[in-house]
């Protein structure tokens, strides 16, 4: 046993920590700490710089241009990056379609797409859920007909995650109503300019914009954008989900996110003292950060099997389980640091760039990032869900 | 003993209940929200002609009601619905305070703001106050024939649309003693008192105020000379018992929506409310809610006490009040899946009312610590 990282992996550390001190824009850095919201120019900056380094497609291997980092190279990029405030990556093309156009996708679509991903030509969004069909996604509805050489597809899906930046949506939809549920179901790439395609946004409850609803009337796709074969989506689909499940403990975000706490509770006065020191704070403080420590490391022990090449399975369910309630725990902690403060809402308080800041560094943005990352504990598949596949595999006999 | 309501006070609530489901469904209220003005001059005309003004105030001060369950059975309404108009400031805390502390000519605007027709707002807390109501350091300092002010009040709710703020500033004493602090009642428009307002969260509008060099008459006190911090203890413990009760309401809206929505919404070809992980959470939700109301009916019950049992009660409710609270937002917007995070949907507005009540006049550890000091002395 040894719980250090190795002098490879720490001499990797220290170049992404240079790099990240070099080459993390000032502005990227303010808005990821809540100083206002990342446009879609931002985020495509940021790509832009790390795919000149060659470090955008972390998980790809190097004949598709990627890093082939391993996984405990892509979670000391993840945790350094969270510590710098760097934007998170967009999962949708990297992490989430790309795995899938490599495995299954034919030669003519990973040449066109995958270099599309990497020069941020193409913006991907994840077609999945619908208002039916959150939890039971196998349920979802939207119909693809074959019509000659196009499907022609009808239906909605809901909650798509920067839908609004992107020109492109990959989308599960049911090309057989008469077969199992999840035998019925295929992959297919969307042009999202294609007539017929209406997009609206939702407002989330901090008053976000960050997911819509997209509208799809008789919208006619190209039969070459099916990926493999027509009723095996369901299949390609869990593939997927196992790529969407790296990171999801985010340890980096929560270690970020109790060092901004520490922060203003070093400042903020209660009773004379600062907060830091009020017993009942520190409390709370300390038991997140207990819970957070043996995250980090039963993190590692589940990544450094990964990198051994034994796959996650139960375990990525107790990481995005436990993950997401001390994440969830910080944000509750920032909200309560800031006191009063937490109150005023931050999109008009902090928007207007000339006006000082109300209220301490880090108090505008608490109670919306508290509200906002409820979702944390519902989408990736919910809380409960995973509970119950951790209690299916353990309970039924599974591995 | 008895727990039902009295006749008049079941009226109220009827009353009351009907007008704000009629009149405040959740298209007005979200109309609401987007307004420049952060509420509604016509709900609160509505209001006041309702007598709902006046059932916070006792018949010596020109209302009808003012106790405990008045105000216990006034805010539960006004949480179940989500309403954003500033009846806690202006009345409770601005109208309490001029009751209590004011002068004759001062009194005569309590007419006006039980009509409806004049705004307050209490400036009392500050930068680095927190929720600590004793910590003032604006001063009033006496020069010539004047007191002049200087300081900076920090998120002063319903400030702009005041036409009177009650400030709070040191005659004397150290920083922390509530010996030695004044309350003005200051028109807004006085030279050097300054407005930076902006939106909160769960709706309304607050404010920074800037106090600089605000010169101010002597008949500008409102009260005693340093003499006003028992009187303040007192609105803010009434401020309490409706800050719990407003809780209470949004907490039963929550958990409706919740039973609904298990009813309803399907997956895996059943409603989830039939999976058991959901239903004892569901369960855990009641329970909560009974515990909640139990809090609220011990606060008011001992608001006329003597200010121990009173703060006593007032904490032990706050404390217990911002974990169910907590509880009761969480796990309704996590029972209702994608849902419940949308910002048209009512349940947001309401899980934002219940957590946000935990950042005014102390947060639920700052009233475990109240309650701590209480019941040990
Ligand atoms: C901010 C946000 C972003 C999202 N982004 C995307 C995106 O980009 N693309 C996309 O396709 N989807 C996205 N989603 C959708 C997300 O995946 C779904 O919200 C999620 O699958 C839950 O579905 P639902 O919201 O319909 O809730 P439901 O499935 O209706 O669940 C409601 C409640 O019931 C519980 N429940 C359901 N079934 C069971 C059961 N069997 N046992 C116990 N409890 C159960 C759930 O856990 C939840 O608490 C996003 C969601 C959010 C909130």
């Amino acid at each position: 046993m040894d719980l250090s990282y190795s002098p490879q992996e720490l001499a990797f550390r220290d170049e992404i920590r240079a790099f990240l001190a070099d080459r993390l824009p000032d502005d990227l850095r303010a808005k990821v700490r809540g100083e206002g919201e990342l446009s879609k120019a931002d985020m495509d900056r940021w790509h832009a710089i790390l795919q000149q380094k060659g470090w955008l497609a972390q998980n790809w291997p190097k004949e598709f241009g990627g890093a082939a980092w391993n996984a405990v190279q892509r979670h000391i990029f993840e945790e350094e990056a969270a510590r710098a405030d760097a934007p998170r990556i967009v999962p949708f093309g990297l992490g989430m379609l790309a795995p899938v156009l490599m495995k299954f996708g034919s030669k003519a679509q990973q040449d066109y797409y995958l270099p599309r991903i990497l020069s941020g030509e193409d913006w991907w969004c994840q077609g999945y859920s619908e208002p039916g069909a959150g939890s039971d996604l196998a349920s979802l509805k939207t119909r693809a007909v074959r019509d000659g050489d196009h499907y022609v597809v009808n239906g909605q899906k809901t909650w798509t995650t920067l839908g609004q930046h992107a020109n492109r949506i990959f989308c599960l939809v049911r090309t057989d109503p008469d077969a199992k549920q999840q035998e019925g179901i295929s992959f297919l790439l969307i042009d999202m300019d294609t007539p017929g395609i209406d997009i609206r946004p939702i407002v989330l409850l901090d008053g976000s914009r960050e997911v819509n609803e997209v509208f799809f009337d008789n919208v006619r796709v190209p039969a070459e954008n099916l990926i493999g074969e027509e009723n095996k989506g369901w299949t390609y689909a869990k593939y997927l989900l196992t790529h969407e499940r790296t990171n999801i403990a985010g340890v980096g975000f929560s270690q970020a996110g109790l060092d901004a706490v520490k922060r203003m509770a070093r400042t903020r006065m209660q009773g004379g003292k600062p907060l830091l020191e009020n017993p009942h704070f520190a409390a709370r403080l300390a038991r997140v950060e207990i819970d957070l420590m043996a995250m980090a490391t039963t993190n590692l022990r589940i990544i450094s099997q990964a990198a051994a090449g034994q796959a996650p399975g139960v375990e990525s369910s107790m990481l995005k389980v436990k993950g997401t309630i001390i994440r969830q725990e910080i944000n509750d902690l920032a909200r309560r640091a800031a006191g009063p403060y937490a109150m005023p809402f931050p999109s008009e308080t902090i928007e207007g760039a000339n006006e000082p800041r109300i209220g301490p560094e880090g108090a505008g943005p608490a109670a919306a990032q508290y509200f906002n990352n409820r979702k944390l504990s519902i989408f990736g598949g919910s809380n409960e869900i995973q509970r119950g596949i951790i209690a299916k595999v353990k309970l039924g006999g599974g591995k | 003993m008895n727990f039902d309501l009295t006749d008049e006070r079941r009226m109220l609530q009827d009353t009351l209940r009907r007008f704000l489901t009629d009149r405040y469904t959740p298209a007005a209220r979200n109309a609401i929200l987007d307004s420049e003005d952060g509420f509604s001059a016509e709900i609160w005309s509505a209001l006041a002609e309702l007598g709902v003004l006046g059932a916070l105030f006792c018949e010596a001060d020109s209302g009808f009601g003012g106790a405990g369950f008045d105000i216990s059975t006034v805010f539960e309404e006004l949480g179940r619905a989500g309403v954003v108009e500033p009846l806690l400031d202006t009345a409770i805390l601005g109208g309490g305070l001029l009751a209590d502390l004011g002068g004759a000519s001062q009194r005569e605007l309590l007419g006006a703001v039980i009509g409806g027709t004049l705004h307050l707002a209490f400036a009392h807390g500050e930068p680095n106050s927190r929720y600590d109501l004793s910590r003032i350091e604006t001063t009033a300092s006496r020069e010539g024939g004047n007191l002049v002010l200087n300081g900076r009040k920090a998120v002063v709710v319903n400030a702009e649309a005041a036409e009177y703020l009650i400030v709070s500033a040191r005659e004397s004493g150290g920083p922390d003693d509530g010996d030695g602090i004044s309350l003005f009642l200051i028109p807004k428009e006085t030279e050097g008192l300054s407005l930076r307002g902006y939106p909160l969260i769960s709706g309304g509008r607050a404010a920074e105020v800037v106090l600089d060099n605000v010169a101010l008459p002597e008949t500008a006190r409102l009260g005693p000379a340093g003499g006003a911090f028992p009187a303040m203890q007192t609105a803010v413990a009434r401020a309490n018992v409706a800050l719990a009760a407003e809780a209470l309401g949004a907490m039963e809206t929550a958990t409706g929506l919740t039973r609904d929505y298990l009813q309803t919404r399907k997956q895996f070809g059943r409603p989830i409310g039939t999976f058991q992980a959901l239903q004892h959470r569901f369960a855990d939700l009641l329970i909560e809610l009974e515990q909640a109301r139990s809090a609220v009916i011990n606060a008011a019950g001992h608001l006329e006490e003597s200010p121990e049992i009173r703060d006593l009660h007032i904490a032990a409710a706050r404390n217990l009040i911002g974990r169910a609270g907590r509880l009761v937002a969480e796990e309704a917007i996590q029972m209702h899946g994608g849902i419940g995070m949308t910002r048209e949907y009512e349940l947001a507005h309401v899980a934002k009312r219940i957590v946000m009540t935990d950042h005014r006049l102390g947060d639920t550890d700052w009233h475990l610590e109240r309650f701590i000091a209480l019941a040990s002395a």
